[in-house]
């Protein structure tokens, strides 16, 4: 199953090698969770500040069972901000 | 006591330079800068007046912490009425300026009148001259800086001054100090230009003393530890800037694109920051050189840059070539996004741009954005544009139509005049995204709800800065909040927008805010200026600046009717995202807020409000 990995900010040493810029499609075990995903490519949990799944936000409580779908595109930030 | 309580007040027309007691009175219910300044000028000026007349009158302010030990405590502000709104005018700055001017034994600058000829405003310490700037009229704002400083053969003065934007009056000139820290949106620099004053060059080391200086330092030392143990203030704002943000926006769904035709850019990646620590193709080196900090802050979020030499807007200009201030969020978007532009480079050069001829680059690059779509329409044409092609996306119409508009030049001339009067021009005011004249910047009301209210009930127009939702709806600051609906929204704007009125009045940074809450600042305030400031009553004084601004507009002439955001974000769906289909419910929100405010249906602040925060 593939989905689209969006890793940002300091994130971005996490994508696989040979990735350019910051996203690249992956594919997943079917029924892997947000979580496992972010898991087997080495990102920190608590660097997981802004999740979100199709642009909608995933709160840290619903990390772990969240089931990822074919085609979704997964985006995550550490601590950031702006104005 | 750090208000060094002492105004300077300066009359253009007869040039005098007096000394004034600070009404103490005033102060303690209005803060400092933003607030006090207001009062000042709410006080002195007519509602009605012209405000490119001489009559209106400009307000240079800084807070009671400015220039102190508190951290970010370098923010300063410029307050009118605005030329591009006719509104009440409060723009903020950073940079050293401001901190100079309070070391320099003042709290603020009021001028009136009008000069005859071109003047520069002169002070060392309590000395203050106004002196002939003739030889400045003309120049930008990074060669007159040069030029004060070899007049005062002192190269450690700070300077704050209008470019050729603002002599021209283009509607939203800014007023530029340190080269690239800005009070850039309304059009201050326009009303200072209009005034004939080039600028300011000020030295100041008589220092800012406090009330209780061990209290004080404890307080600010709090805060600092705050600043830095934060993940955002303590890393994520120093190392990526605001500009981390263009794709977070982009990928909320609420990155307005194509002159908010559309609600995200494919472009986004190209432009964010990111995008400025990678490597260029053309040269192998990054956009982005460093960060660097404002007085006494510890965040440093600044950008600085270095463009490719080779780059086709700049070869052959040195004065581009080294490194200069770089591309924020808002600028990054308005000037890309907005109009399609997707490269970095041209981008970066804009700013500087903006930064050297003194404009805001959110109402620029919104305003460029509107132009291309009245181009795609056919309302405008190359007779019109000189036989500028703005197509969406074109690089070299941007660069060629920013360089216009700073020097006042060709098609320039009218986009300076900004979208609302340009789109009303050729026949098509729908395409204004504006609130009161005034541009709106880089958060769709479609896909962050209640951005929408906040832009339609700023005080000086469209304005992210004036209760940045955003942190809560986007970011989780301090809690997360859905930024699809509008539930709950108009008290979350309302506590927004009075805490930010407190904080833009202290003489600290809203960035702060990030990681300090009013329980963290107050005591910083308490400690520094008389007056036994608590979270309670800063907040009440927010609130009463916010009402001050609101009763200002109010008899200037503005009414519900103008708390209102384009049709397009009211009746065209967002087309893509986690936004699709959803418009703007502003309509819904207004009615709860009014009477949140404690207003009337019409906007107006009761009589029961008025006296409940005795105004």
């Amino acid at each position: 199953m593939k989905i689209t990995l969006k890793l940002f900010a300091s994130l971005g040493k996490f994508l696989p090698e040979g990735t350019t810029g910051n996203e690249t499609e992956i594919e997943i075990t079917k029924g892997y969770t947000l979580e496992q995903v972010l898991e087997e490519h080495g990102v920190p949990p608590e660097h997981c500040h802004l999740v979100l799944v199709n642009g909608h936000y995933v709160g840290p409580s619903e990390r772990a069972a969240m089931k990822m779908k074919e085609g979704d595109a997964l985006a995550v930030w550490p601590p950031v901000a702006g104005g | 006591m750090s208000w060094t309580k002492k105004i300077l007040r300066v009359n253009l027309t007869s040039g005098t330079c007096v000394s004034e007691p600070l009404n103490m009175d005033w102060a303690k219910k209005y803060i400092g800068q933003r607030g006090l300044a207001t009062k000042y000028f709410v006080e002195e000026c007519d509602p009605k007046v012209d405000p490119m007349s001489p009559e209106n009158k400009l307000i240079f302010a800084t807070g009671p912490l400015t220039g102190t030990a508190a951290p970010t405590s370098g923010r300063w502000s410029v307050i009118c009425k605005g030329p591009l709104t006719g509104a009440i005018a409060c723009s903020n700055s950073g940079g050293f300026f401001g901190a100079e001017l309070k070391n320099a034994g003042w709290d603020m600058i009021i001028f009136e009148g009008k000069s005859a000829k071109p003047v520069y405003l002169d002070i060392d310490n309590e000395n203050a001259e106004l002196k002939d700037a003739s030889a400045m009229w003309g120049m930008s704002v990074w060669d007159t800086e040069d030029a004060l400083r070899a007049a005062r053969g002192d190269n450690d003065i700070r300077c704050a001054s209008v470019g050729q934007a603002g002599e021209s009056g283009v509607l939203f000139a800014g007023v530029v100090n340190d080269k690239d820290r800005a009070a850039g949106r309304s059009g201050v620099g326009a009303v200072m230009g209009s005034k004939n004053l080039k600028a300011i060059a000020c030295r100041g080391t008589v220092g800012v003393p406090v009330d209780d200086a061990m209290k004080f330092m404890q307080a600010a030392g709090a805060a600092k530890q705050i600043l830095a143990d934060n993940a955002v203030t303590g890393e994520g704002l120093p190392t990526y800037g605001t500009q981390v943000l263009m794709n977070v926006i982009n990928e909320t769904g609420a990155l307005p694109t194509h002159n908010a035709k559309d609600i995200q850019f494919d472009g986004a990646s190209k432009i964010g920051g990111e995008a400025m620590t990678e490597p260029r193709e053309s040269d192998g080196k990054a956009n982005l050189v460093s960060n660097a900090a404002c007085f006494g802050c510890p965040i440093s979020c600044q950008r600085v840059s270095q463009m490719d030499a080779n780059h086709f807007t700049v070869k052959g200009q040195p004065k581009y070539h080294g490194k200069e201030g770089g591309l924020e969020y808002e600028a990054a978007w308005a000037l890309g996004a907005a109009t399609g532009v997707s490269d970095l480079e041209t981008l970066t050069y804009c700013n500087y741009i903006c930064n050297e001829y003194g404009m805001d680059p959110i109402s620029l690059g919104s305003t460029v954005a509107a132009a291309m779509e009245l181009y795609e329409i056919g309302a405008i044409t190359d007779k019109e544009t000189g036989g500028i092609k703005l197509e969406w996306g074109s690089a070299e119409a941007l660069a060629k139509i920013c360089d216009q508009t700073g020097l006042g030049q060709g098609f320039g001339k009218e986009i300076g005049q900004g979208s609302r009067r340009l789109c009303e021009k050729y026949g098509h005011p729908e395409l204004s995204m504006t609130v009161k004249s005034q541009e709106f910047p880089a958060y769709d009301p479609r896909g962050i709800q209640g951005m929408g209210l906040t832009y339609a009930t700023s005080n000086r127009g469209a304005c992210h800065l004036r209760s940045y939702t955003v942190a809560s709806e986007v970011l989780g600051i301090p809690e997360k909040t859905d930024p699809l609906t509008s539930d709950g929204k108009p008290g979350l704007v309302k506590a927004f927008q009075d805490a930010t009125a407190a904080v833009d009045s202290t003489g600290t940074c809203i960035f702060t805010t990030f990681a300090l809450t009013m329980d963290d600042i107050s005591p910083m305030m308490a400690a520094d200026s008389e007056g036994g400031w608590t979270s309670e009553t800063m907040m009440e004084a927010g609130e009463r600046i916010w009402n001050l601004e609101r009763k200002f507009n109010n008899d200037a002439g503005f009414t519900a009717a103008d708390d209102l955001l384009p049709q397009r974000m009211l009746k065209d769906a967002a087309k893509t995202g986690p936004a699709k289909g959803k418009v703007s419910d502003l309509l819904k929100m207004l009615p709860e807020y009014y009477e949140l405010r404690g207003w009337t249906a019409e906007g107006v602040p009761s009589n029961e409000t008025l006296a409940r925060l005795a105004l």
